[in-house]
């Protein structure tokens, strides 16, 4: 490769993630450099500036023609566009939401360093989602991993935040490694490792022992990338690692981190899986990915039922949510079971829904966390006495997540039914357990509800409100609200320009 | 007369209030109160005004608007005119009627909750979210927004339940969520079914649709899956009604609301169940329905004697009243199960009148309930004696209720009971078994509260005074109007009527 081949390269459409990278590099050096008793919530305000000009670039880029550069590496299509926006919306709001976080158990030292680790596990998002090639994926997904693993155990006085990092990694670590296994297989039998040049070659497969192989090379992928979801069978990590991990970490982890994951799983499933042809009996041969529906329809049946159930016993908030967390990667796999022709409008959808309201939510759980100094439930009690605003704010966000009408959660919800539901073998099972956990849902979302609302406070003094939170709760409470009485405006705006994303892996 | 936006403005002219009140000082209780009846009176006048405008000529087509809302599945659904969801409202004859009574209720309610002792700027705000949802749910015209809709009267209902009701306030706004949590849940999937396998949730639509041969759907609905979603319905709905084995929660929320949501949530929540099952379960399953007939009568008559034979042997007023309600349920039951004009008018009429009746009586239990603070029956005797006034209200709502010739009761169980002779007579003289208990159990606790031994002296008890008067005023004048004259509900109801009778091929 010379230097003409490189510089033919249309390096315009990475863009976001050079503005990024550039970030990650200016605020390492910076905070280098900087004297210590210097406060490091310029890197983090530096940051956000730097995550609000990617998302202006990558908004520049909607509707440029796909590309793909670097030998079908990096890809510029709808769909990484579509999810990238979402990605760089969640970590900007996380940003804010870290720049305000404060604790007294070791964190401030290395305030600096969380900074740019975040944007770091960002940009891996992204790479996730312009991926073209298993290798950069796999990138991608360590890019990701790795700090997040730092990030839970930032707190270095914490024991819980040290047991956190401690299961994360090693959690982390063994499904990476299951996952790279299903790849390693894959990449055997097809001989590259490029998504179009695999689907290729996949389409011509005749062989039935080509086929096991496969299957099972599916089922490594899917389940080890199931650890970033936080869905069975390897939700066990979720709620200690929410539970210990800094409060935007948690905020992190439960919203960016997990929409990368359906990133990589739509990618790897789509554009490999749905290409190895299944012979049926007396039947067109159909997609492996289709022949083994009913196994993720089970993993999307036990998260829905694991998540909402155990996290009825919770006491602890952030537990309590990362349990909530389970159950709703549960309610998007329900969309990635069906496979009908919404599927991706519906996660898309519900991803942009649930960005807005768990992280308002977070928010607000890091500013009462961090007043009362427990994680009690017990200490939302009487919020609304204390300050209206954030208990109606609270509320806001558990109606949407419980799935209410009139919030964005609701909309999200209803485009995952009607796509499960309008396919050829319709997934009454599913849509059935999907409702049914929806309404056991409400049981822990309304005692939320009943502490703030009905319990007396222990102390009526009034809560401050730092700048950077208010304006996340200001912006996710707008947004809930906005999407889900006039849900057109975000789905008008994915279908003139996302066209229903045709040209995935074209 | 140009009647656009009409019913938009109808729906959610309380919301103006909402807004207002935010921004009144929470002290202020005579001008929350106030401004509480206020913001239901436009609602009220242009109910009226609608009602007097199609009594004089005008077409209720006039009042329908439709704006495109939210389109589902992209641009190719779109072309087709596939999965887009309207907001589409509009009225006919039954739908107004209910209007007019929703409207009528809630100004009356919102008079009785002057009682209501603390945070009234709250109550109000959540009152009058009540009253969008109620008004909401009778002028929708599609199944999503009605889902909405009906979705929206769960929350403040919650909330007001658990907040300001009585002693096992919390249990009873949980058991009220739960249920009706299910309920709504079983309908969410009715309404997915129909919408997923139709691409449209037009009412109308819906109702040509699956009662014409061979139309063009998205996916076909076999005759075993329009049973099933029938029996779906008629589970969903009759939790709301409530239907016999499903009617627990009404108990409690009857006996631990405040007074006036109870006037609320019997004289017109209940009704909803029984406004779905006539628009969608008769509109939209004919045929299905039919078949069901017999069950729904059976239904109906366990209703109604469980009902009367419970209410005789409670020893609280308000639990006589809650099984008055079962009981009376029961009679809408008949008239559809009776399947003819006679007893589906007698269903329609039951609906409204026993709204007015319940309205009726449990403004009056509040007003005992504010100088007495007891309900028990043992406890109360000989209030003649100290409000003679309100213990003559209480009798004639009694009256009314036990079917009284000259009042609405009458009217409507005549119908009924007609409508049943003629298709089941046996059945109808089981049920008419009912009807006696009815006055036997309703005289029992009315006399032993007006005329019967005082088990205390309640010194100093005033009678109805001030604004007490008008509410009873009116649903007594209202109630005895209907009986004297039942042409101004059979008057609008007759065009709902011959299209409902038109669609069971009677």
């Amino acid at each position: 490769m010379d230097l003409d081949t490189l510089l033919s390269f249309d390096w315009g459409t990475m863009t976001p993630e050079f503005i990024i990278l550039g970030v990650i590099a200016i605020l390492s050096v910076a905070d280098l450099f900087m004297p210590k008793h210097v406060d490091r919530k310029v890197l983090g305000w530096a940051g956000f500036v730097g995550v609000v000009l990617a998302l202006i670039s990558l908004v520049s880029l909607i509707g440029t023609e796909t590309t793909s550069i670097l030998y079908d590496t990096f890809r510029l299509d709808s769909f990484a566009i579509a999810f990238k926006l979402i990605l760089l919306l969640g970590a900007a709001l996380v940003m804010l939401l870290a720049i305000d976080y404060r604790t007294n158990d070791g964190l401030e030292e290395y305030k600096g360093e969380f900074f740019y680790l975040f944007l770091t596990a960002l940009l891996g998002t992204m790479f996730m989602a312009s991926s073209g090639d298993l290798i950069t994926l796999f990138v991608g997904l360590e890019l990701l991993s790795i700090p997040s693993y730092v990030l839970a155990g930032m707190r270095k006085r914490n024991l819980k935040s040290n047991e956190s990092a401690m299961k994360y990694v090693l959690n982390g670590g063994i499904s990476s490694a299951i996952t790279l296994f299903g790849m390693s297989y894959v990449y055997g039998i097809a001989g590259t490792t490029n998504l179009k040049g695999i689907a290729q070659v996949f389409g011509g497969l005749s062989d039935p022992q080509h086929i096991y192989i496969l299957g099972l090379a599916f089922f490594m992928i899917f389940v080890g990338l199931s650890f970033k979801l936080a869905s069975a069978p390897f939700h066990m990590w979720a709620p200690d690692v929410y539970e210990g991990a800094p409060t935007p970490v948690t905020a992190f982890l439960s919203v960016v981190s997990k929409t990368a994951g359906f990133v990589i799983i739509l990618r790897i499933l789509l554009s490999i899986f749905g290409y190895i042809p299944v012979a049926q009996e007396d039947a067109q041969p159909i997609p492996l990915l289709f022949a083994v529906q009913d196994y993720i329809a089970f993993l999307a049946g036990a998260t829905m039922i694991i998540g909402n159930v155990v996290a009825l016993r919770q006491r602890n908030i952030k537990r309590m949510f990362a349990y909530s967390s389970i159950a709703h990667a549960g309610y998007i796999l329900v969309a990635l079971t069906a496979m009908s022709f919404v599927t991706f409008d519906a996660i898309w959808f519900y991803m942009l829904a649930y960005v807005l309201m768990n992280l308002g939510a977070f928010a607000i759980i890091q500013l009462i966390t961090m007043k009362t100094g427990t994680e009690d439930i017990s200490h939302f009690a009487g919020l609304y006495r204390r300050s209206p605003l954030l208990a109606v704010g609270m509320g806001i966000f558990i109606l949407s997540l419980a799935g209410i009408p009139g919030t964005a959660g609701f909309i999200g919800k209803l485009n995952i039914f009607m796509g499960a539901l309008m396919v050829d073998q319709a997934h009454y099972v599913l849509v059935s357990i999907m409702i049914a956990t929806t309404v056991v849902s409400y049981f822990y979302y309304f005692g939320v509800m009943t502490q703030m609302f009905f319990r007396p406070a222990a102390s009526d003094e009034k809560i401050q409100l730092p700048a950077g939170t208010t304006a996340v709760i200001l912006i996710t409470v707008i947004g809930t609200i906005l999407f889900g009485v006039m849900p057109n405006l975000a789905i008008d705006f994915m279908h003139t320009n996302f066209n229903q994303f045709v040209d995935f892996m074209r | 007369m140009d009647f656009n936006y009409f019913l938009t403005l109808l729906v959610f002219s309380p919301l103006l209030g909402i807004l207002l009140l935010a921004f009144m000082p929470k002290a202020n209780e005579s001008g929350i109160k106030m401004l509480g009846v206020l913001a239901t009176l436009p609602s009220l006048i242009l109910a009226l005004i609608a009602y007097f405008s199609y009594r004089g000529g005008n077409d209720l087509a006039n009042f329908s608007e439709k704006f495109r809302w939210i389109q589902f599945g992209g641009q190719g659904a779109e072309q087709q005119g596939l999965f887009s969801v309207n907001y589409e409202l509009g009225i006919d004859g039954f739908g107004l009627i209910m209007v007019v009574l929703t409207a009528v209720i809630a100004t009356l309610a919102a008079v009785a909750s002057f009682h209501i002792k603390k945070e009234w700027k709250g109550y109000y705000m959540l009152f009058l979210l009540l009253e969008i949802g109620m008004l909401g749910v009778f002028t929708s015209q599609n199944l999503i927004l009605f889902f909405l809709f009906f979705e929206i009267t769960l929350i403040p209902m919650f909330f007001l339940i658990g907040k300001w009701g009585y002693y096992e306030k919390e249990k009873a706004a949980y058991s009220f969520l739960i249920y009706n949590g299910l309920g709504s849940a079983i309908l969410l999937i009715v309404i997915m079914v129909l919408f997923s396998r139709t691409g449209t949730s037009n009412i109308e639509m819906l109702s040509v649709m699956m009662n014409t041969e061979n139309t063009p759907m998205f996916a076909p609905v076999s005759e075993s899956l329009k049973m099933g979603l029938l029996i779906a319905l008629l589970v969903a709905f009759g939790v709301k009604l409530p239907i016999f084995p499903l009617h627990s929660w009404m108990l409690r929320v009857h006996v631990e609301a405040p007074p006036s949501i109870v006037m609320i949530h019997s004289g017109i929540l209940l009704k909803i169940g029984a406004f779905g099952l006539i628009r969608f379960g008769m509109g939209i399953f004919p045929e299905q329905f039919a078949e069901l007939a017999v069950l729904l009568a059976v239904l109906g008559v366990i209703n109604l004697l469980y009902g009367a034979f419970l209410a005789f042997i409670q020893t609280d007023f308000k639990m006589v009243l809650a099984y008055s309600s079962i009981s009376h349920m029961g009679i809408v039951l008949i008239g559809l199960g009776a399947l003819n004009e006679a007893g589906i008018q007698g269903a329609i009429f039951q609906v409204v009148s026993h709204g007015l009746i319940s309205a009726l009586l449990f403004f009056l239990v509040g007003v005992l309930y504010e100088r007495t603070h007891t309900t028990t029956l043992a406890n109360l005797g000989g209030m003649a004696k100290g409000m003679p006034l309100a213990s003559g209200f209480l009798l004639a709502g009694a009256m009314a209720s036990l079917g009284l010739p000259g009042m609405s009761g009458f009217v409507s169980e005549f119908m009924a009971f007609l409508g049943l002779f003629e298709e089941m007579p046996v059945l109808a003289a089981v049920g008419t078994i009912g009807i006696i208990m009815t006055a036997v159990y309703l005289l029992r606790a009315v006399l032993a509260i007006t005329y019967g031994n005082a088990e205390r002296e309640f010194v100093g008890v005033t009678d109805i005074r001030s604004f007490e008067w008008a509410p009873v005023l009116v649903l007594i004048g209202l109630i005895v109007l209907i009986g004297v004259y039942p042409a101004v509900l059979s008057e609008p109801l007759q065009a709902t009527l011959e299209t409902i009778l038109m669609g069971i091929g009677g």
